[in-house]
């Protein structure tokens, strides 16, 4: 019993260690949005909380919790709790298997992609709950133009996903950043690198894909009937789910924690580093893109995923392949 | 579609050039003042919180005529006016009500003796309505700590009235 509790205290220690780093990271993340929105537009953006404004999503957070919960009459209250929560544990979960280093990952699973792949599909459900719970118009409209989204971008991202594991031979995420020692992936699938980033902005309901909250048209999508800490809830877990999108293609196409060239004074930086330098890279990039791009209307939406990544992705899903097995370069063992 | 048009789609040429555009704007100097702490400019004409000025000897100016009474569009100014032992008229009672006036500034333009003034502040929110209602007192209060800007801005503005 007791060596079993040990186990458990271990585990719980181990997952502490990885979410306690992400929660923070996820207001830090959400400061460098608001401050990269600002300055693009000549303002300020927050500044006054803390040191250069640092601590303004901590007090924002602060008033969340202290607002009223407020659960609309016509709702359904198990589903309408339910959704923010599964939500944020979906967005969380799946950073179990993102390797900072090559020691520094809190699951070393064989199907690492899978799993992530996986979770990530499952976070549609969480906007499609608290969209069809609220029993309200907007929210309802939202979940089904953010389901329709999402799993049509879900698509692409998965054939952009073949693509890479076709040159790495293996699910597992180390494997895959080890694969990029030599080249990093970005440099031969730089089309599919482009469109997996499009495709996560549309996954992560970003501008200029953010119609589920389209805010002109719908309030606030999804979240309109939301508030306190339960929106905070919806708001921090899309965060968490932007930089785990970020982390996924700094994984899959930069080279995860590897250095930017293998020479003494830029390889003693040690790998964690990397690795954020990288999200933070991408999610420099998300952040800009908000700032320059306008909404897509609905079907320009559906024709972009549809009609133009996805036929495109599966070409050179082919392309690939025939290079790879033209000129014998297709991975060996693992099989 | 031409084809520098198909070019242009396909190699995201646009959609570059504004983020290279974004970038570079973003090393610009901000626009924004921060506020408290920070002021903007205000011209002389601005027509903020009223006020009652003095003349320099301390009397009070307004000599009841009640034209800002009769003038004002949203009738938020009540004078009542007696005589004085002196023989001068003056007022007893000078209210008026912030929440109703709008700011137009006719009060000040009808005055002839430039008693009532609105002057360059305007942060003046209060919890209450209550404090809103301004008298007398709290008006010549006003034009008393606000003297030397409103005099400043009398006079510069004096050439354009």
């Amino acid at each position: 019993m007791m060596e079993y509790l040990q186990i458990l205290g271990n585990e719980v220690y181990k997952i502490l260690f990885l979410l306690v780093p992400i929660l923070v990271s996820v207001a830090m993340i959400v400061w460098l949005d608001r401050r990269v929105w600002g300055l693009v537009q000549k303002r300020k953006g927050p500044n006054v909380v803390g040191p250069f404004g640092l601590l303004q999503t901590l007090a924002d957070a602060l008033k969340y919790i202290f607002k009223e919960i407020i659960i609309p009459a016509s709702a359904n209250k198990v589903v309408f709790i339910l959704a923010p929560i599964v939500t944020m544990t979906l967005a969380l979960v799946a950073w179990a298997v993102i390797p900072m280093s090559e020691e520094l990952v809190l699951s070393d699973i064989n199907v690492g992609v899978l799993y992530l792949f996986a979770v990530s599909s499952l976070g549609v459900y969480g906007i499609i709950m608290g969209g069809w719970a609220s029993n309200s118009k907007y929210p309802f409209l939202g979940a089904i133009r953010s389901a329709a989204q999402m799993v049509s971008y879900e698509v692409s991202i998965g054939i952009i996903i073949i693509n890479v594991l076709l040159c790495v031979g293996s699910l597992n995420l180390k494997d895959i950043v080890l694969a990029q020692q030599e080249l990093w992936y970005v440099i031969p699938l730089f089309p599919m690198f482009v469109i997996f980033f499009i495709s996560a902005l549309a996954e992560t309901n970003r501008p200029p894909f953010d119609l589920p909250e389209a805010e002109a048209e719908l309030v606030a999508g999804y979240q309109t009937e939301y508030s306190g800490m339960m929106y905070a809830m919806f708001w921090l877990g899309e965060y968490a789910n932007i930089l785990l999108m970020c982390a996924m293609g700094s994984i899959l196409f930069l080279g995860g924690w590897l250095p930017i060239i293998d020479i003494y004074p830029i390889n003693i930086i040690p790998a964690p580093v990397w690795m954020i330098l990288k999200i933070l890279f991408l999610f420099f990039l998300f952040a800009l893109i908000k700032a320059i791009v306008p909404r897509y209307r609905y079907d320009q939406l559906m024709r972009l995923g549809w009609k133009i990544f996805l036929p495109f992705s599966l070409v050179y899903l082919v392309l690939t392949a025939s290079f790879l097995f033209y000129f014998d370069k297709l991975p060996k063992g693992n099989f | 579609m031409t084809i520098s048009r198909i070019f242009k789609t396909i190699f995201l040429v646009e959609f570059i050039k504004g983020l290279l555009m974004a970038i570079k704007e973003m090393f610009k100097k901000s626009k924004t003042v921060n506020y408290p702490f920070e002021k903007g400019p205000i011209s002389p004409r601005m027509r903020g919180e009223h006020a009652l000025r003095r003349y320099p000897n301390g009397e009070e100016r307004c000599i009841a005529c009640k034209l800002c009474e009769a003038v004002c569009p949203a009738q938020a100014i009540t004078i009542e006016s007696a005589e004085r032992a002196d023989g001068s008229r003056k007022t007893t009672r000078y209210d008026i009500d912030m929440l109703k006036c709008i700011y137009c500034g006719l009060c000040q333009e009808s005055c002839p003796v430039e008693a009532i003034v609105q002057g360059p502040n305007f942060e003046f929110a209060t919890e209450t309505r209550e404090e809103l209602y301004y008298n007398k007192e709290k008006l010549l209060d006003n034009g008393d700590r606000w003297e030397s800007v409103l005099a400043k801005n009398i006079k510069l503005d004096k050439p354009y009235r």
